[in-house]
């Protein structure tokens, strides 16, 4: 289990725990819910910069800290 | 009837107003585009309703402002229509299902954007999607207008569902019902997807980027003036001139008619640019030197939304906005500020928060100068040199950049973080671009245009009463001794709360030095926003903040003013 931060970019991974509360809410609106497989588009790899990631036909762009506390299975 | 339509951010919403109303508004392929609520009518089977246009939501749960509207506006509707996405059917349904368990009003349902579930191999059932919702499902197109008819001639059927009392979990219930009624097919990458990856990841992003940015300036530069060249400024020559002269020696040029509608002569001929007449500097400004820079931008930036650019250039430049206190989505009031501040300024309530409002908004006010502005800035500049105009916008740049710093540094609280939909690139519609074409240079014609006359009578006026001489004598210290311009630079500063295109023509019969021209040019930018985008941050922001930001532009201005003289000066400029 590591962090949306942490995965590898190109990598698939099942979300398991969307930690803070606040964040939770506005990822789930947006379509990014626990049990989902998403896939890391961009994610610089020197940890700044927005990451960016897929779930389904959705395509989100978030924040390094709050992508630090999504936590996900490398699939 | 008051029929509300709401969905997601960027399904269509807009579109299928447009389509139902025949009221024009503004739709483009980025969440966040509609920031006001339209209301238009429209008339079927004898009844009269009110359609509600609404800006995208994501749930109906209170967490921010515009889910609380959502909810207020559920609460005035008869008639809920329900756009969704059909390419993002899973996404889309979280909200129905919240509409059906607790709205309590009829539901229809639009499946919007079915022509593209073709291409992209998805197939869904609006029969069976509609039994298992339990409301009535139409698919369409809005962008075509396809499927329009069916909504219209179905809305009564409109109903609340039987799902309503459903206490399944909501992520079970939505995985349920898309399986049942989608089906995916596998389909080949094509170049909007290719291109879509190369967008975004690194390196390939900033190339495009750089490409992007370069290629809209060099077209909208490029269209604009060879629209002056080849059709304005021929037509005042040969069509407009003649009539204006012939007028002028009717009325006879010391009176009081001739000095406001065509104003002074220089040796007989008509200077459109410095007479300062209703029909001559009045017409000559907004249609030959403005326009033509109008709708070159509104025409990239039209391109630019449809596309689905944006979102992905605020994703970039989510780094650089950081040090400001910002985001990246943050560029999306900045590039719309370019066109028009006003625009710019509705767009601040995609802020939550209020620091950043407050630095988006000062920031905006201050350095992004609008198209009216730009034009003219051209226009007094580029004859000395291009690389006069580029050092305006060099220095408008670092004031962006340090003036944001410092907010950053001084002003406490947090700093939120990017958390935005990026939609899929979709080719851009002609139609609706054209329709936004006509929208922005009709609204640029009603706004500014009598802005611009009261300006120039407010000019003359102030002329006549000698207030300008009065004012300026009261500035003098800091206008002549920190800025190094000649004192009569205060009936610019006073037009310009007006509108600044008339403000930076009024430097022209002054024949500043170049050096005076940069510092009176930039200066003009930074001071003050113009009133229409005075009355929106006032509302945007509030008094209280709007008064803070106020200190922090005249408090700029005095000072840049101050450096960029002593600089140029010391340089060797005279």
């Amino acid at each position: 289990m590591v962090s949306l931060a942490e995965l590898s970019v190109g990598q698939q991974a099942r979300v398991l725990h969307l930690a803070r509360a606040g964040v939770e809410n506005k990822l789930y609106n947006l379509g990014i819910r626990e049990g989902m497989v998403i896939k890391k588009v961009t994610g610089s790899s020197n940890h700044h910069g927005p990451v960016v990631i897929k779930a389904g036909r959705t395509q989100v762009a978030l924040g390094q800290g709050m992508a630090s506390k999504v936590m996900v299975e490398p699939l | 009837m008051n029929i509300l339509l709401i969905g997601n951010p960027n399904v269509g919403k807009s579109v299928l107003f447009t389509r139902l109303t025949g009221v024009r508004v503004i739709a483009s392929n980025y969440p966040g585009t509609t920031v006001e609520f339209k209301k238009g009518f429209m008339r079927f089977f004898n009844i009269k309703a009110q359609i509600t246009d609404s800006p995208g939501t994501y749930s109906l749960a209170a967490g921010n402002k515009a889910e609380d509207v959502a909810v207020k506006l559920i609460a005035e509707a008869d008639l809920i229509i329900n756009v969704i996405d059909a390419t993002n059917l899973e996404r889309n349904l979280h909200l129905t299902l919240e509409l059906i368990r607790q709205a309590d009003k009829p539901v229809i349902i639009v499946l919007n954007m079915w022509d593209e579930t073709k291409h992209l191999g998805i197939e869904i059932n609006p029969g069976k999607l509609s039994q298992r919702l339990g409301v009535p499902v139409v698919a369409t197109c809005a962008l075509t207008g396809e499927g329009i008819k069916d909504l219209v001639y179905n809305i009564n059927a409109a109903r609340t569902s039987p799902l309503r009392d459903s206490t399944s979990p909501l992520w079970s219930e939505i995985g349920d019902i898309v399986e049942g009624v989608q089906k995916l097919h596998h389909r080949h990458h094509t170049f909007l997807d290719i291109l879509e990856d190369l967008s975004i990841k690194p390196p390939s992003s900033l190339f495009i980027a750089a490409g992007v940015m370069g290629v809209s300036f060099g077209v909208i530069r490029f269209i604009a003036e060879n629209l002056i060249t080849y059709i304005f400024n021929p037509f005042f020559t040969t069509v407009y001139n003649p009539l204006i002269l012939r007028l002028s020696a009717v009325l006879g040029e010391g009176s009081l008619l001739h000095s406001v509608l065509i104003g002074s002569l220089s040796s007989g001929v008509i200077d459109y640019r410095r007479s300062f007449g209703l029909l001559t500097t009045g017409v000559y400004v907004p249609t030959a030197m403005v326009l033509p820079y109008i709708f070159s931008f509104y025409l990239m930036l039209s391109l630019l939304e449809d596309w689905g650019y944006l979102p992905r250039l605020a994703v970039l430049a989510d780094r650089l906005f950081h040090r400001l206190g910002l985001h990246g989505y943050a560029i999306i009031p900045m590039i719309l500020g370019l066109g028009c501040n006003v625009p710019g300024a509705l767009s601040l309530r995609l802020f939550e928060e209020r620091r950043e409002k407050f630095i988006a908004a000062t920031l905006l006010a201050i350095a992004v100068p609008c198209m009216a502005q730009t034009a003219m800035i051209i226009g007094l500049l580029a004859p000395a040199g291009g690389k006069y105009v580029l050092l305006v916008f060099a220095v408008l740049f670092c004031i962006f950049q340090i003036l944001g710093r410092l907010m950053h540094r001084i002003l406490p609280g947090p700093s939120p973080e990017i958390l935005i939909e990026i939609p899929p690139y979709r080719c851009p519609h002609l139609l609706n671009i054209a329709g936004k074409l006509w929208l922005r240079i009709g609204g640029f014609f009603k706004e500014a245009v009598p802005l611009v006359l009261t300006g120039i009578l407010v000019i003359n006026l102030l002329y006549f009463l000698k207030v300008i001489d009065f004012l300026g004598n009261i500035f003098k210290p800091v206008i002549t001794n920190l800025w190094g311009l000649p004192q009569e630079v205060i009936g610019a500063l006073i037009i310009g709360f007006l509108r600044k295109d008339v403000a930076v023509s009024m430097l022209r019969p002054l024949n500043l030095s170049i050096r005076q021209m940069v510092v009176g040019a930039t200066i003009l930018s930074i001071y003050f926003p113009c009133a229409a985008a005075f009355f929106v941050l006032v509302k945007e922001l509030g008094i209280k903040d709007m008064l803070k930001s106020m200190l922090i532009m005249l408090g700029t201005t005095t000072i840049i003013g101050f450096i960029l003289n002593f600089t140029l000066t010391f340089l060797g400029w005279s």
